[in-house]
């Protein structure tokens, strides 16, 4: 009963972000956008050597992934800053817990979907045939934004009432993820390479590893960076 | 002279002596390292730095648990003073492991392993600080540090084995091991002098920076009380 009641609160919030994206769509816009423009300019660095993009690929794919989460992570809270509804937030009825899962349903929600639409375009941009490995591809993606988010969410909470609060997410954000980073990366070179689930194993147990401590963690943490 | 004061003058003295024995043994006693040379003495200066880091990110996590328990704002100056400690630490052994590495690997910087665990160490610690001169009340700075504090730290396992994982050039930790260590039982003596020496001079430092903090934390409140009385 109690779980019931704690997931109808967690999916209100997230269904709160989900309509106010339907109406506005800032954050999708402003994403997607931005990701197409990290594929161009990754492009014009690296010059047009068909073999050195194609070497560069599963790092290149995480980073247009990574900078449009962050974007997207960087808004989670701003309706609630700008409009100074934070306060409302708070008096949501029920555990902390559940604001913070339904904010992070949100932020992955988001950033899946970006994802989803950024793959075709990488694939036709840079000539990848990533059609054959898909879904091991979505898989890998799915567990690196899962970790990404979790502290991400917890971070945007915070850096949300910090001065330079637009500098202070990355620079908290990344450090702290490095693991993601590394086992996404990886188990992507593994399958784009051809090498397949296999050999991308211990990574993805490491991402998985990695969501299950912070899917933990962070909730119980959440608690304490939105006190009033 | 009150107790405190008291602990860290004589944390201070024995800090400093064990430093002079163990860094005169360290330069002009020990013999050379049989394959690197004279430059292997960087490694009684390194090892302690270590030691110590990686001592203060453990205080700072234990204060900030304390802290989010308690709500103990003298918690949460130890785990601040601590962090900063530990972040001069941790430059010291990047600095130091960058001229070690610059004359027995040839190159000042290199994507090793551990190499690469202390300079994300170093960045997160870096960012726990920023977040605390960034924040705009006291409170929210102590909140927010102490999740900081334990996130921080949490991440510290999974990075060393993420980076394990990418790669490893290091030699292999010559103390902590299985089998016992592998140094010359004289020159572990000495990089014990020297750790013993290092840690003591944390905990004086320590202890200074958190009486000014708790200095700090006293003229704040005292100005907020004034401000709403006039």
């Amino acid at each position: 009963m109690a779980l019931t009641e704690a997931m109808r609160r967690t999916w209100a919030m997230t269904w709160k972000d989900v309509r106010v994206e339907l109406r506005a769509r800032e954050r999708m816009n402003a994403m997607l956008f931005f990701a197409a423009l990290v594929l161009f300019v990754f492009n014009f660095a690296l010059g047009p050597d068909r073999e050195k993009l194609r070497d560069a690929a599963p790092g290149l794919l995480w980073l247009a992934f990574l900078f449009t989460g962050m974007l997207g992570l960087g808004r989670s809270f701003q309706a609630e800053r700008e409009n100074e509804c934070f306060e409302e937030l708070l008096l949501m009825p029920g555990d902390r817990e559940s604001l913070y899962f339904g904010k992070l349903a949100g932020n992955i929600l988001f950033m899946v979907m970006a994802e989803v639409l950024i793959l075709p375009l990488f694939a036709i941009l840079y000539n990848l045939d990533i059609w054959p490995w898909l879904p091991g591809l979505l898989l890998v993606a799915l567990l690196g934004t899962v970790g990404f988010s979790t502290i991400g969410t917890l971070l945007a909470a915070m850096t949300a009432h910090l001065r330079a609060r637009e500098v202070m997410l990355p620079l908290l954000l990344f450090p702290l993820t490095v693991p993601v980073i590394l086992g996404a990366v990886h188990a992507t070179d593994a399958l784009l390479a051809g090498r397949g689930l296999s050999d991308a194993w211990h990574w993805i147990q490491l991402l998985a590893g990695f969501d299950v401590i912070f899917l933990v963690v962070c909730p119980l943490l959440f608690e304490f960076v939105l006190e009033e | 002279m009150t107790q405190p004061r008291l602990l860290a003058r004589l944390a201070a003295g024995s800090a400093g002596l064990l430093l002079a024995c163990g860094l005169f043994l360290a330069f002009f006693v020990v013999p050379p390292d049989a394959v690197q040379g004279e430059v292997q003495r960087i490694m009684y200066l390194h090892l302690p730095a270590v030691a110590a880091a990686y001592l203060a990110f453990v205080v700072t996590l234990v204060a900030s648990i304390a802290y989010l328990w308690t709500r103990d704002l003298r918690a949460d100056a130890v785990a601040l003073s601590s962090a900063e400690i530990g972040v001069v630490f941790t430059a010291i052994v990047l600095a130091s492991g960058s001229v070690w590495g610059k004359s027995t690997w040839g190159v000042w910087w290199t994507w090793d392993a551990r190499l690469t665990l202390t300079a994300i160490v170093f960045t997160i610690y870096v960012g726990y600080l920023m977040v605390r001169a960034f924040a705009e009340e006291p409170r929210a700075a102590a909140r927010y540090g102490a999740v900081l504090g334990i996130v921080g730290f949490l991440a510290i396992p999974l990075n060393h084995f993420a980076v394990q994982w990418w790669r490893t050039l290091h030699q292999p930790s010559s103390i902590l091991r299985a089998g016992g260590p592998s140094m010359d039982p004289f020159m572990l003596t000495v990089v014990l002098v020297n750790v013993c020496g290092t840690l003591l001079l944390y905990a004086y430092l320590l202890l200074e920076r958190y009486r000014l903090e708790s200095m700090r934390q006293r003229v704040m409140a005292l100005r907020l009380t004034r401000g709403r009385r006039g």
